[in-house]
C-alpha cells in the first residue's frame, strides 16, 4: 500500500523516467509516445473492451429482450424485464442482503485484520512465521473452504465441529444452514470470509505500520502520552487514515462480489442472496433468463456507480493531495 | 440494438470464441479426452450424464459407449448438486452435449433445443411403460428415451420403530408423532433431505392435488395443500428432524450410518442399504396428509435427449437408438447391475428377477400403486416457484397462502409463455 511518502518520491521521477525525445527516422516509432502508450496500454485496453465493455452492452442490449434459452434473442419487449425484476421483491430483497452482510463483515473485518497487525507488529521472534500462518488463508479458495465450513465445522449432527463443541456444554444440535431461524447461517457465512481474508488486509496494516515514524511515539513519550490506548487512538490510527479508507473500499468492493460461500453453503433458499446470487439464480440457474438477469445487472452496475461516486466524494479516496 | 449488421456479428463471434477458449480450457484441465470430438476418423459425439451415486455407473456408462461402432462418444460425468445449470449453460455454447440426459420439461421441446426422436421410439412404443411415453410425448412427438424409471419413498429402520413402539406411518400426522417418538439422543427420528424439496411434489400429491391440471392450469393450490404445509411447519419445528446433514436425501449415508430412523430416498440405493442394514429394513410410501389424500410415491427417473441444436443430430440419434433401444443387455445392466431402477422396458422389467422379490418387489408394488411420473408441462421454473414455497412457509416460517400466492405467479408467467 503507498502511503503518502512513497507518493512524494514517485512523482517527480514520472515524466524524467523517459528521456527518448520523438525523432524522424526507422526507429523513430520505438521512440515514439503515442506508439509506446499504445503498446503498452493496448493489450490492455483490448482484454478490456472484450471482457467488459462489449459484455456490458450485450446485456444492456439483451435486458431490452425476452431471451430465454438464448443469447441472441429476437423478441423486444422495451422495460418488461425492468418491471419483472424491480416488482418481484427478489432483487429488493438481495440489496437489503447485501447491506446486512456489508454491515457485518465489514467492520469486524476491519478490527480483526488491523488487531492481528498490531499484534504481529509487536513480536519480537518469529515474526515472519505468524505473519506467513496468518496470511496462508488467503490463498484458499472460497469454495473450498465453503465446502470445509458446511460439511465438517458446522455440519448439523452430531459430529460436526460446532455440535460437538456445543455438545460439551449440553446444548442441543443447531442445524445451523438449514433453519433461518434464528439466522444462524450468518454466523457461518461471516466467519469463513473472516478467516479467508483478514489475512491479507492484516498485510496491508502491517505494512502501513511499519512505515509510521518512530520518531513521532517518541515525541508524544517526552509529551506525556501514555503506551496503549491513548498512543494508539491519536497517533497510530490517525497514521493509519490512507490505508484504513483504502482497506475499507476494497472491504466494500469484496463484500459486493460476494458468491461463492453464499452460492455453496446456501443452496436453495430464499434468503441469503446477495445481489450476485440472486441474478445468477435469474440468468444462469434453472431459468435460464437471460433478458432479466441483465435487466437486473445493469440496475446493479447504475448502483455500484452511484455507490462509489458518493464514497469517493465522502471519504475523499483518489483525491490528489492538494484539494485535501 | 441500432448496430450494423456485422458489428453484431463480431460480438457475437467473439463472445463465442472466448467462451470456447473458456469451456476448452475447463475441458483440457478436466484430462477428458474431448480433443478427439469432431476430427479425425469417424464422428465425435459427446455426451453428459449428472453423477450417480452407486459405485460402477462411470465405468458402465463409459463400456457401453466405448462398445459402440458408429462413433466416438466422449462421457462427461458432471458432479456437484447442480447438474440443470451446467447443462442449460453449455447447451447455449458451441461445446454443448450432443445428447444428455435430463428429465421430460416442455420448455426444451419449445425452444427447438431436444431433437424430435418420435422415429426411433415408435416402432418399440408398446414395450416402453405407457406413462413413459406419455410424459415425453407434446402433439404426438416423442422427445426423448426413458432410462430409469426411479421411485422415492421412505426406508424405516425395522428394529428402531419396534423400540418404540410405533407402527408404520399411515397418515402425515402419524408421521410426525412417529419422528418424535424415534427421537433419542443421538439418533433423530426423520431425515427428508436438507432442504426438504424432494418431498415437494409427494406431499401436494398426498394432500390429493396435483402441480397443474390436464388442461395445463395450476391444480396445487387447495386447502389441503395448505393444510400440509402447515404440518410440515410443525415438523420442522420439532426437532426430531435430521437437519444438515453432510450428505442429501438420494444418499443412503444418513439412515445407515444410523443417523435417522427413517429416511426419505429412493429405489436406486436399496442394495446399499440392505448390504448395511441387511434386513432391517422397510419402505413406506408418502403417507396421506388429509382425509381426502392418498399415499404418493414420485416416479422419478432419467431420459436421453438429442440436442436440436447440436452438429451431429443424426449420429446422436443413432447413438441413442443403439443403446437406449437395441441394446437391451446394457439396458438390464444399467437398469439392476449398481443401483436399482425400474426398467422402463416392460420386457425388461418383466424378467428382472432382482426386483421380483423381498423388499425390491415392495418397492415396485408401491412404484404401481401409488406412483407418479412426470408431466412435461410441470417445468424447472415451476419446480423452483414450489421450491420456494417450501423454504418461505416451511424452512422459514412464512404464510403458506402468500406463499402459493407468489408461486402462482411465477407458475402462471411461465404458463402463459408456455401455453400462451
Amino acid at each position: 500500500m503507498s502511503t503518502t511518502t512513497t507518493k512524494d518520491v514517485a512523482r517527480p521521477a514520472g515524466p524524467g523516467a523517459s528521456p527518448v525525445r520523438p525523432r524522424r527516422g526507422p526507429r523513430a516509432l520505438l521512440g515514439s509516445r503515442t506508439f509506446n502508450f499504445w503498446l503498452f496500454t493496448g493489450p490492455f485496453l483490448i482484454g478490456l473492451l472484450v471482457f467488459v465493455y462489449i459484455p456490458i452492452g450485450w446485456s444492456v442490449w439483451l435486458s431490452f429482450f425476452e431471451a430465454r434459452f438464448t443469447v441472441t434473442p429476437e423478441k423486444f419487449t422495451g422495460f418488461d424485464n425492468y418491471r419483472q425484476i424491480l416488482r418481484n421483491g427478489n432483487f429488493t430483497g438481495a440489496l437489503v442482503t447485501f447491506t446486512v452482510f456489508a454491515a457485518f463483515i465489514v467492520p469486524t473485518t476491519w478490527a480483526v485484520s488491523l488487531g492481528l497487525a498490531l499484534l504481529v507488529n509487536r513480536l519480537r521472534f518469529l515474526r515472519a512465521f505468524f505473519r506467513s500462518v496468518f496470511f496462508l488463508p488467503t490463498a484458499c479458495s472460497y469454495v473450498a473452504a465453503s465446502l470445509i465450513w458446511k460439511m465438517s465445522l458446522f455440519n448439523g449432527v452430531r459430529f460436526g465441529l460446532a455440535n460437538t463443541v456445543l455438545g460439551w456444554f449440553g446444548v442441543e444440535n443447531i442445524a445451523w444452514l438449514a433453519d433461518p431461524d434464528p439466522p444462524w447461517y450468518w454466523l457461518v457465512i461471516v466467519t469463513a470470509r473472516l478467516w479467508l481474508q483478514s489475512g491479507f488486509y492484516m498485510i496491508l496494516f502491517l505494512a502501513a505500520l511499519q512505515n509510521i515514524p518512530q520518531e513521532l511515539y517518541e515525541a508524544a513519550a517526552i509529551d506525556g502520552a501514555k503506551r496503549g490506548w491513548q498512543t494508539f487512538r491519536y497517533i497510530t490510527l490517525p497514521q493509519l487514515r490512507a490505508t484504513s479508507t483504502a482497506v475499507i473500499l476494497l472491504l466494500l468492493v469484496a463484500a459486493y462480489q460476494a458468491f461463492d460461500e453464499f452460492f455453496n453453503l446456501l443452496s436453495r433458499t430464499t434468503w441469503g442472496r446477495p445481489p450476485l446470487v440472486e441474478l445468477y439464480y435469474t440468468a444462469l440457474g434453472q431459468n435460464q433468463d437471460y433478458g432479466a438477469g441483465s435487466a437486473g445487472a445493469v440496475l446493479l452496475t447504475l448502483l455500484i456507480c452511484v455507490v462509489t461516486l458518493f464514497q469517493g466524494k465522502i471519504l475523499g479516496f483518489g483525491r490528489g493531495e492538494e484539494s485535501k | 440494438m441500432p448496430a450494423p449488421n456485422s458489428s453484431t456479428w463480431n460480438r457475437r463471434s467473439l463472445l463465442r470464441a472466448a467462451l470456447g477458449v473458456t469451456a476448452g480450457g475447463a475441458l483440457a484441465a478436466c484430462g477428458s479426452n474431448n480433443g478427439r470430438a469432431g476430427g479425425g476418423s469417424g464422428k465425435g459425439l459427446v455426451q453428459y450424464f449428472h453423477a450417480y451415486g452407486e459405485p460402477g455407473t462411470e465405468q458402465a456408462i463409459r463400456r457401453y459407449a466405448k462398445a459402440y461402432q458408429g462413433a466416438n462418444v466422449t462421457t462427461q460425468w458432471i458432479t456437484g448438486a447442480d447438474f440443470e445449470s451446467k447443462l442449460f449453460a453449455t447447451l447455449l455454447t458451441d461445446n454443448a452435449p450432443d445428447l444428455f440426459e435430463f428429465h421430460p420439461q416442455i420448455q426444451l421441446v419449445k425452444s427447438g433445443q431436444v431433437a424430435d426422436l418420435t422415429d426411433i421410439v415408435a416402432p418399440v412404443k408398446d414395450d416402453f411403460n405407457a406413462a413413459d411415453i406419455a410424459s415425453h410425448t407434446v402433439d404426438g412427438k416423442i422427445y426423448g428415451v426413458r432410462m430409469l424409471d426411479d421411485p422415492q419413498f421412505f426406508f424405516y429402520r425395522k428394529s428402531m420403530l419396534e423400540k418404540a413402539g410405533v407402527g408404520v406411518p399411515q397418515t402425515l400426522d402419524e408421521l410426525i408423532e412417529a419422528a418424535a417418538k424415534l427421537t433419542t439422543g443421538k439418533v433423530k427420528g426423520l431425515f427428508l433431505g436438507n432442504d426438504l424439496h424432494a418431498v415437494i411434489n409427494p406431499l401436494i400429491w398426498s394432500a390429493g392435488a396435483d402441480t397443474l391440471d390436464d388442461n395445463n392450469r395450476i391444480a396445487y393450490h387447495t386447502d389441503g395443500v395448505v393444510e400440509g404445509l402447515k404440518k410440515m411447519r410443525t415438523l420442522f419445528t420439532s426437532g426430531s428432524l435430521l437437519l444438515g446433514a453432510p450428505a442429501d436425501y438420494w444418499d443412503p449415508s444418513a439412515i445407515s450410518q444410523g443417523l435417522t430412523a427413517i429416511q426419505f430416498c429412493g429405489m436406486w440405493a436399496m442394495p446399499q442399504l440392505q448390504q448395511a442394514l441387511g434386513d432391517d429394513l422397510g419402505v413406506f410410501p408418502f403417507p396421506k396428509v388429509t382425509d381426502a389424500g392418498k399415499p404418493s410415491v414420485y416416479n422419478g427417473g432419467w431420459s436421453m435427449f438429442v440436442n436440436a441444436k447440436g452438429k451431429n443430430v443424426d449420429a446422436a440419434k443413432e447413438y441413442v437408438k443403439w443403446l437406449w433401444i437395441d441394446q437391451k443387455r446394457y439396458q438390464e445392466d444399467w437398469a439392476l447391475s449398481y443401483g436399482f431402477h425400474i426398467p422402463p422396458r416392460t420386457s425388461i422389467a418383466a424378467s428382472a428377477g432382482k426386483l421380483k422379490s423381498g423388499l425390491a418387489a415392495e418397492g415396485v408394488k408401491l412404484f404401481n400403486d401409488f406412483g407418479h411420473f412426470d408431466r412435461i408441462g410441470w417445468t424447472q421454473a415451476m419446480i423452483k416457484a414450489t421450491e420456494d414455497v417450501f423454504a418461505d412457509c416451511v424452512r422459514k416460517g412464512g404464510d403458506p397462502e402468500a406463499a402459493l400466492d407468489r408461486c402462482d405467479k411465477a407458475v402462471n408467467t411461465e404458463l402463459k409463455k408456455l401455453f400462451g
